[in-house]
């Protein structure tokens, strides 16, 4: 694709697939279409089909989906161009993904980010030369509980830091198996599509991989059995008459220009908020 | 100060099996009670399941709390048109992560929920809307419903009751819009993910125009224990208006965050307590109850009755019930400048308010946040927000202008700090997960 801005002669029409790739994509095509009452609702599947062949949405793919489902491919691109997960260019094998909505964020995802684009040399929705890692900036995804949390080809990789999400990109760059902390093996991006096709992973032991929960899913229901060490209550905030602004406000902002030589008041230097034990539960 | 252990609030009822090492399976699912509700229903007339799922008072767990079987009855019945059931589970709201990990582990529970439903409302077809951005739980859902094919739970004459039910999982593409119910239907009919406008109501003009009814995942995932367990057993938690049980997800700077299934109208403070507290040495500065659309909170409103009514009248909403914690290293602008720009980047574009009102908070918070920022610009955000807040064609307006509105009444000053210092105090490096546990090992 060309960043060209050409103004005069429309663009010629894309090309078709190969005549053996278009009838194998015709067979899927028809299967997904048949799953819906109206035949324009196999559109994003199709478009996931689409990546699944080409690793992005190509011309001849939107061409394609307008042929199965009897649109433009203006209709079609409308469509394309409005979902984040449809890529418009070629990109990586895989798609790392660094959550940086505010909770992740704010618990590493920033730093996560940074790191990752300087240890790639890469910015973000941009690939490495050898095509293997495209990196980009995601949004909340559902996995608060498990943050910072990075995305490899939607696998879930949980409670992530700037080392192990180097690592991790570190060994998809040098071709080492890949498990997330939520999910199957890695595939790659083009298998991945398939499933968000509509076409179940058929590798063995892709379902179970991972087991059923994750630990965060499960910390309510282990308290409740008494699994976990017994909760130590930590008062959250000395009882104050003051109402508004009775936590923060109680800090005064003159106080503290910079928090590098000023921190602010925080249970380190507040007698009500001591220092609990839950950092002996971290050794588990 | 509790008498009881805090933890014996909680009441594990979808998440009662998670940590069995294939609790996503049929036969996990069949061990727990797994589809008998199912049987019990579709002994019932249709009529008599809505009316029973009305009588249990369950209220919807996407947000906005519409009585379920409310919303099952406005579907116009004998009019001859094919009616359908579609599954909002396109989990996108910042800080709500309880659909995902429900799918994840007890996918079934949904599907059970799902065949009672549409046995009530008369659907042949029923389609869950899973977002794409989740394979390992799209990778479930494709099991789950394969297994109830081959178990006769779904197709053709269902456990003999002459019943027939298509189900169609569905993955999406990246939109939080889609969350919208009107939105979702148009993404769903293979269009941009667009709001409708209502009337008509999707329960008479929906997909394709017929009748349907859009509702949460764990809103119908929690329709068997109602059917199997009694409407009376499900009203004798939480309250009158707020009945049942529910899924609350603590997150952030907190102890122990993680999913916690209990009764409606636990406070944070309980929730804290069985959970361990804030991480060590730190205190709670600022936390949402219901994900970032939902104004946030404070420390004073630890003590809130989470449930419907108790975080309506404290100023904000339920919502997904995603207890974002954050602690006093925790810069509000920031906070509220990454929501903003998510907003921006997810408003759908249909309407003036949202489009440019959220591209103009963007730029002026980014301004703020940066230390570039002048007095008079916390009026103007107040204004901007005010002229998305219902003014929006959709809901999404509305939670754009959450965060701003909340921050500003409670943390005005730290805005006004970042103007008059011309910079953030805050140093995002004691925020993070790892933060305290490199001084810890020096410590050590």
């Amino acid at each position: 694709m060309s960043a060209e801005v050409s103004l005069g002669i429309p663009e010629m029409p894309a090309p078709d697939y190969p005549a053996d790739v278009r009838a194998r994509l015709e067979n899927d095509a028809r299967e997904v279409i048949a799953r819906y009452p109206g035949s324009r609702s196999a559109l994003l599947p199709l478009l996931h089909l689409v990546q699944s062949e080409d690793g992005y949405v190509t011309r001849t793919g939107i061409r394609f989906c307008a042929e199965m489902l009897g649109l433009t491919t203006a209709e079609v691109t409308a469509v394309a161009t409005f979902y984040t997960m449809y890529r418009r260019k070629p990109s990586g094998e895989y798609q790392v993904g660094v959550c940086t909505n505010t909770l992740c964020a704010v618990m590493g995802g920033d730093a996560i980010f940074d790191e990752l684009k300087q240890h790639l040399g890469v910015g973000n929705d941009e690939t490495t030369a050898d095509g293997k890692v495209t990196l980009e900036h995601i949004e909340c995804n559902a996995a608060c509980d498990f943050a910072p949390v990075v995305m490899v080809n939607w696998e879930f990789f949980d409670n992530q830091t700037p080392e192990s999400a180097k690592a991790l990109v570190d060994d998809l760059i040098a071709g080492r198996e890949v498990r997330p902390t939520r999910g199957a093996p890695l595939c790659g991006y083009k298998q991945t599509a398939r499933i968000l096709a509509g076409f179940p992973d058929e590798r063995e032991g892709a379902v179970e991989a991972s087991g059923g929960a994750g630990p965060a899913s499960l910390a309510g229901l282990k308290l409740h059995r008494g699994e976990a060490g017994a909760a130590r209550v930590v008062p959250q905030r000395a009882e104050s008459p003051g109402g508004e602004g009775a936590g923060y406000g109680s800090i005064s902002p003159a106080e503290h220009a910079s928090s590098h030589d000023a921190p602010q008041q925080s249970a380190v230097s507040d007698p009500d908020n001591p220092a609990g034990p839950v950092t002996e539960e971290d050794g588990e | 100060m509790t008498v009881e252990p805090a933890e014996k609030l909680l009441a594990p009822v979808l998440s009662a099996f998670w940590d069995d090492p294939r609790s996503w399976t049929l036969d996990t699912y069949r061990r727990h009670e797994g589809y008998q509700a199912l049987t019990k229903a579709l002994a019932m007339e249709p009529d008599d399941v809505i009316a029973y799922v009305k009588d249990s008072g369950l209220r919807g767990r996407g947000g906005a709390g519409f009585p379920t079987g409310m919303k099952w009855q406005f579907i116009p019945q004998g009019d001859g048109k094919p009616h359908y059931l579609v599954v909002n589970a396109d989990e996108s709201e910042p800080g709500t992560c309880k659909d995902i990990p429900l799918l994840f582990a007890n996918p079934h529970s949904l599907i059970e929920g799902m065949v009672i439903a549409c046995w009530a409302i008369r659907s042949h077809h029923a389609f869950i809307y899973l977002r794409g951005e989740t394979v390992p739980v799209l990778r479930r859902l494709h099991e789950a419903v394969r297994e109830a094919y081959a178990a006769g739970y779904l197709g053709q004459n269902i456990k003999g009751s002459g019943f027939d039910l298509e189900l169609t999982v569905h993955a999406g593409a990246g939109a939080y819009i889609c969350g919208e119910e009107t939105a979702l239907l148009d993404s769903l009919e293979g269009r941009r993910g667009q709001p409708r406008l209502r009337p008509p109501f999707p329960a008479v003009e929906g997909l394709y125009a017929c009748p349907t009814v859009v509702n949460n995942v764990e809103s119908i995932a929690s329709v068997p224990a109602i059917i199997n367990r009694g409407k009376e057993w499900f009203r004798s938690m939480g309250s009158e208006k707020s009945p049942g049980f529910t899924l609350y997800s603590l997150s952030g700077h907190v102890a122990r965050p993680g999913q916690y299934e209990g009764p409606l109208g636990i406070t944070l403070r309980q929730l804290l307590e069985m959970g361990g507290g804030m991480r060590p040495g730190h205190r709670l500065k600022f936390w949402t109850p219901g994900g970032s659309s939902t104004p946030m909170f404070t420390d004073e409103h630890l003590d809130v009755p989470l449930d419907y009514e108790g975080v309506g009248a404290a100023g904000s909403m339920l919502g997904t019930k995603a207890l974002q914690c954050f602690d006093e290293t925790t810069c509000v602008v920031r906070a509220v400048t990454r929501w903003t720009e998510f907003y921006a980047h997810e408003s759908c574009g249909k309407c003036t308010p949202c489009r440019e009102g959220t591209y103009w908070l963007v730029q002026l918070l980014r301004d703020i946040e940066a230390g570039k920022g002048r007095p008079e610009d916390l009026d103007k955000l107040n204004d901007i927000a005010d002229n998305i807040n219902g003014k929006s064609f959709c809901a999404l307006g509305d939670g754009a202008a959450a965060p701003i509105f909340s921050s500003l009444k409670y943390f005005r000053a730290e805005y006004e700090e970042h103007i008059e210092g011309k910079g953030c105090p805050f140093d995002p490096a004691r925020s993070t997960a790892w933060a305290d546990k490199s001084r810890t090992e020096v410590n050590a």
